[in-house]
Parts: structure tokens; sequence; C-alpha cells
């Protein structure tokens, strides 16, 4: 056994353990670690967004005098008025001119939503119903399977129109559809489970070997 | 009986956690080794690395935070051991802000260990926002979000970044994601750019990404730690995500058996004809 | 005014990004392209604004001395000093001399910000742990159906799970992964997918205004 001499170490453990106090009781410990990831968390996200953002987008081309997307003076201007109308953002603490807010705010919404709703479109949608349209046929276990898969995609869309009343035959496709769905739920906390036990393990590994050192 | 399992089904949840703490800890002070099947969609991500002509570039762009650290280091990890040992030359970005640093430091250790240099084996862009504004830009050119590179250095500058202007010039992407991104890769990458994408995500996110491999837009998996540990099986170096994987079987069984003994408890304490 | 400009705004956008999908034109392209660039920058600071709020709401507390106002001095403390960190010292490893002091900043990353985020989400694997056992009954069928399904995934896709079981419940787990749950998932994407695009659309057509906030 040969514990760590590494003061960062030490501090990594010293946090470990008081998240993990939390499962005995809720205590200032767990509180005081929180409240650090909180803050240190949301300082690490102001220097990054500064360094890795607006320095390489912005100050840099600008410093550069050249924007490489569009150049000329019609490329600083594109450059500058993004920035502006982000600042615009900070009008949302006054209280008199907290509309103006709303500018930037529908810009971001705008330019998510063109795109958004033709590729979802395309590829939530038409890209998830083509494998669907299939040839039935039962001669081999995968031709099969994509019948299981054609019927169970159905009867769950059945289950989630709302439009009708479930009873009578539509009712009887959306139980086969709220049992299809049921199985990929079950799935998913299976996998869910995996997941939160491997970080269990690699905070256990982190205090065994790296603190501890009594694993190899 | 009745009392039995009445206060059985109620007991302290403290034991349970300290039930799940010793099914961690035993097994790491013991160890255990466990026989692993590669399923076939690790395998199939495996094959398609293999498949690359040496020194061709590949785009791994990871996107995790420090949360989930313990599954995706270790994909990240065997993912980069196999492509060095293939000589592709690695582009990573790090389209997750908390990660970014994570990334940074995970990228230097595994080029320590084989002996890559910065700028000719691999090349960290590091992080931009808007994940699917960096998909869709990088489409037509990765200086268009990645003028330059993580330290601030021109791509141009870079030997293997020469010539690499976007997804025609790299032979897969894989990305390593532990975020909503995962989905822009697909939506806003794969589909209108065509390029090859493979994906290893967590194991919470594995379940619901069957569906893009059986419609091909996708052409792999790796799922969580257990994905690790089969890629790790088929470069033939185990490591962290082997040694879990044993320690997670006994996890899960003990989980298994808590669900079973409830359920047990629930129907013969009464508690169910109570209910009804 | 007050809310035309920002709808009129959102709909010109929307609807010019969209059209611009179908027309294959190098001045349309370049147009997304700037678009994404825009999007990127306005949203950085989105997200600075977000950092603000946070500074607002734990400064008004410390000051107010509301109950636990000395845990947000703490949240202070520690997003200024790494602030301060971030613009003094290195922010990455590359920026190190070999040899030197990493920087109080990537100390602070590597010792304090990963155990943090790493155990709150290890945290969650005792609480499913105990979810399992005290809320995880087979009281419907459908119940049963999701319990079975999670049973066989978790103990499928695990080694000790093919020991005990000759490899059955990876088999069968195989097979719940490639067929009802793609059919399943299939589903849920279809139905999340024109939602999306309704939404969407309702946002462009200022059907949607609730980003706008009160008046």
């Amino acid at each position: 056994m040969s514990i760590s001499t590494d003061i960062g170490v030490w501090v990594a453990a010293f946090f470990t353990l008081c998240i993990f106090s939390f499962l005995y009781k809720d205590n200032p410990f767990y509180k005081f670690a929180e409240h650090v990831a909180v803050g240190v968390s949301a300082g690490y996200w102001f220097v990054v967004l500064m360094k890795e953002t607006l320095q390489p987008a912005v100050f840099l081309p600008l410093k550069q005098g050249r924007w490489n997307l569009v150049p000329g003076p019609l490329g600083i201007f594109l450059l500058i008025l993004p920035v502006i109308i982000g600042l615009l953002l900070f009008f949302r603490f006054s209280k008199r001119y907290n509309y103006i807010a709303r500018i930037p705010i529908a810009l971001i919404y705008g330019i998510g939503a063109g795109p958004t709703l033709v590729q979802y479109l395309q590829n939530s949608v038409i890209r998830q119903m083509q494998p669907t349209m299939i040839k039935i046929s039962f001669a081999s276990w995968d031709s099969f399977s994509e019948v299981l898969i054609a019927v169970g995609v159905v009867c769950g869309l059945t289950y989630f129109f709302f439009s009708k009343e479930h009873r009578g035959t539509i009712g009887g496709v959306a139980k086969v559809g709220i049992w299809t769905l049921m199985i990929g739920f079950g799935a998913t906390f299976g996998f869910t489970v995996m997941a939160r036990v491997s970080l269990l393990i690699g905070r256990f590994v982190f205090l065994m070997r790296d603190w501890l050192g009594v694993i190899g | 009986m009745k009392k039995f399992f009445d206060r059985l089904i109620l007991i302290d949840r403290r034991v349970i956690f300290l039930l799940i703490s010793l099914s961690v800890i035993v097994p790491l002070l013991v160890k255990i080794e466990l026989p692993l099947e590669v399923t076939p969609e690790v395998r199939r991500v495996f094959e398609l690395v293999e498949s690359l002509p040496d020194g061709s570039r590949i785009l791994i762009p990871c996107e995790y935070a420090p949360d989930v650290m313990a599954e995706m280091e270790p994909m990240l990890y065997a993912i980069l051991r196999q492509c060095y040992r293939k000589n592709l030359k690695v582009i990573v970005t790090a389209l997750y802000p908390t990660g970014v640093n994570l990334i940074e430091k995970e990228l230097r250790y595994m080029a320590d260990q084989t002996g890559r240099k910065y700028g000719e084996d691999y090349t960290y862009l590091g992080y931009r926002p808007y994940p699917a504004a960096v998909i869709l830009s990088m489409g037509q050119d990765f200086r268009q979000s990645f003028a330059v590179d993580f330290y601030g250095t021109p791509l141009d500058s870079l030997p293997m970044m020469k010539g690499v202007k976007n997804y025609k010039d790299v032979g897969l992407v894989l990305t390593v994601n532990a975020t909503g991104g995962t989905e822009y890769w697909i939506i806003y990458g794969r589909e209108r750019y065509n390029f090859p994408l493979a994906i290893g995500v967590t194991a919470v996110m594995g379940a619901d990404y069957y569906n893009y491999l059986k419609t091909g837009q996708i052409v792999g998996i790796i799922p969580g730690l257990k994905g690790a540990a089969e890629y790790e099986k088929l470069i033939d170096h185990p490591e962290d995500a082997i040694r879990g994987m044993n320690i997670q079987s006994i996890v899960h069984l003990l989980i298994v058996v808590f669900v079973l003994i409830g359920n047990v408890g629930f129907f013969l304490s009464g508690q169910y004809r109570r209910k009804k | 005014m007050r809310r035309q400009l920002p709808l009129t705004i959102t709909f010109v956008t929307a609807f010019t990004l969209a059209v611009q999908y179908f027309i294959p034109h190098r001045t349309f392209e370049i147009l997304y392209e700037v678009s994404q660039v825009w999007l990127q920058i306005v949203g950085a600071f989105a997200m600075v604004l977000g950092i603000v709020s946070l500074w607002q709401l734990h400064w008004n507390k410390a000051r107010g001395r509301k109950p636990g106002w000395g845990y947000s001095v703490v949240t202070l403390v520690c997003l200024t000093a790494m602030i301060v960190f971030g613009f003094t010292g290195p922010t990455k490893l590359g920026e190190v001399k070999a040899g030197g002091w990493i920087g109080p900043f990537n100390w602070s990353y590597d010792n304090v910000l990963n155990p943090l985020s790493a155990t709150m989400f290890a945290l969650l694997a005792y609480f499913i742990a105990s979810a399992a056992y005290r809320a995880f009954r087979a009281r419907t069928a459908i119940a049963t159906i999701l319990l079975l399904s999670a049973v066989i995934v978790m103990l499928g896709r695990v080694p000790l799970g093919d020991v005990i079981s000759f490899g059955l419940f990876s088999k069968i787990a195989n097979w719940l992964l490639y067929v009802p749950n793609v059919a399943a998932k299939r589903a849920i994407v279809i139905g999340v997918g024109l939602g999306v695009a309704a939404m969407s659309l309702k946002v462009m057509l200022g059907i949607e205004r609730s980003y706008m906030g009160g008046e």
C-alpha cells in the first residue's frame, strides 16, 4: 500500500468523500462541495467561452483585419454585428429596456429553427420511415425481424396518436405499441444502470488506486 | 413470514448503499477474470478503423465532461491506441465546454505512452459552441470554425493538416460522445455530407442508437464501459475497461437480486393484495 | 414594435435558412455559414449572461444574509478565483513549460472540478440500486415487461450473465436490442422528429412566443 503524497490527489479525494457523505445524510460537507462545484464549473465555462470561442472567432480575425469566410470590409462588419447583437442580451438586467434583449434571442431562435425544421424532417422522419417500408417476407429470420420492427413502429406510433380513443382495433394496436415501448424502456433502464455503475467503479478505482494505493 | 418480508422491503436504504459499495470494493481487491464476448456493433467499428489505409486521417470528435470520464476515457484510449498502431493521423475536437481540458490531458497522456508528436500524428482543435453549427461548417471547411487549433496555431502550419479541408479528406468520423451532440453528428453531419460515422457513447445513450445502426446512418456503436472493454479485447490491450466490466458483473447481479427480493417481498408481504 | 421586431427577425432568419437548404448556390451557402458563426458568437454571449445571472443570484443571497448565504460566498469565491486563474496563468497543458507547474487553472480543473463532477454522477448508481429494490415492482403486465427487459439487458450485457446462463442472456439481450428496442426507438424518433419540426414551424411563424418572455 503506497498512499499518495500528491496534494492534488488528496484534495480530489476530499471532495470525492464530501459528495459520498450525502449517502449517509445531507450535511455541510456535501453542501460545501456542491457549491464549490457550481462556482468552479461556472468560472471554467467563462474562461473557455472567452478563450475558445470569442478569441478565435472574433478577436483574432478583427486583430488580423480580415475574415476568411467573407473577405474585405463587409467581412469585418459581419463579425462586429453579432458582437453588438450579443451585447444587447445584457439589457435583460434593465427594468426599462429589457425588451431589447429579445432581439438576440429572436436571432438565435431563428437561426436554430430554420435548418432544424428541414433536417429533423429529413433525418428523424423520412430517414426513419424509409427502412420501415419493407417488403413483407418471412423467408429468413432477418426478414421476419424486419417485419416485427415495422409492426412495432406502427403500433408504437399508434399509441402516441391521441386524436382517436384507444378502443377496439385502435386500442389493441396501441396496446401492442405500449408493450414494444416498454421493452425499449426496459433496455434503456438496463443500460442506464450499467452507465451509473461504471461511473461508481471509476471513483472507487481513483480512491483505492490513485489515493490509497491499495490496488495496482 | 409476512412480517419478515414487510421489514425486508422497508430496510434502510443505507444498507443497500453499503452492499453496493462492498460489491465494488471486494472485486477490486480480489481480482476476478470473466470471459468477454465482443458484440457485432463494436467489432464493426474496430474493423472499419483497421480497414483505413496507413497514414490516413480520422476525425475523433470528443464531447464529454469529467462526469462520464470513467466510461469514455478507456474508450478513447483504446481507440487512440488502435489509431496510432495503424499510423493514422488523428484530428480531435471537443465540442463540449467542460471537457476541453480533460480531452487535452488524455491526448497528451496517450501521445506520451505511444511516442506520438503533436501536429504530425495528432491535432487538437479544441472547442467551439453550438455543435450543430460547427458540424455544418466543418463540412465546408474545418477552418471556418477552427481557423486555429487549441493552442492558437493556424491549421496550415501543422504538417498533418495540410491539404485537409473538410470531411472528404478524412477516412472516418468516430465520435466519442456523451451528449445529445451524437444526434447532431448524424443529422447535420452524416446525412448532409455522407461520411462514414461511428459512435462511442455512454451506456445510458447506447440503447437509443441501435435504431440508427439499423438504418445505416451509423456504421457501429461502442456503448459504454462494456463497449470499451470489448475494444480493449480487440486491440489486445486490457486496461481499466476490462477490469471495470468484471466488477460491473457483480454489481449488476446484486441489483438483479435486489429487484427479485423486492418483488418477492412485495408479493409475499401482502402489500400487493392491500394495494389491489 | 417590441414584439413585432423580434418576431420578424425570427421569421426572416428561419425562413431564409430553411429555404437555402434547397438552393445549391454559393451565395446561399455562405449566408448559411455566416449564420452559423453568428450563432456561435451570439450564443457565447448568452452563456456569459447565464454566468452573470448566477453571480447576481449568489451575490444577492450573500449580501442579504439569506439562509445558506455562507455557501453563496463559497460559490462566488470559487467562480472569481477560477476566472482570475484563467486569465493570469496557463489554461492549457501545452502552454506549460516542460517540468513546470501546470498552473492553478489546470490544477483546479484536475483536482476540484473533475472529481466533483464525476462523483456527483457516480452517486446515481446508489440511488438506482435503492430504487430498483424499493420501487421496481411487477404490478401490472406492462411493468413486468419493462422489468424483464431491464433484467435481461443488465445480465446479458455483462460477462457474468453469460457464465450463469450459458450465453442465453446475451443472445436474448441482443435480440431485444436489435428488434423490439429498435422498433420502440424508431417510433419515438419519428414522433420526436415530427414534434421538433412542428415546434420549429411554430417558432418561425410566431405562434410559439414563449422565448420572448412577458411584456
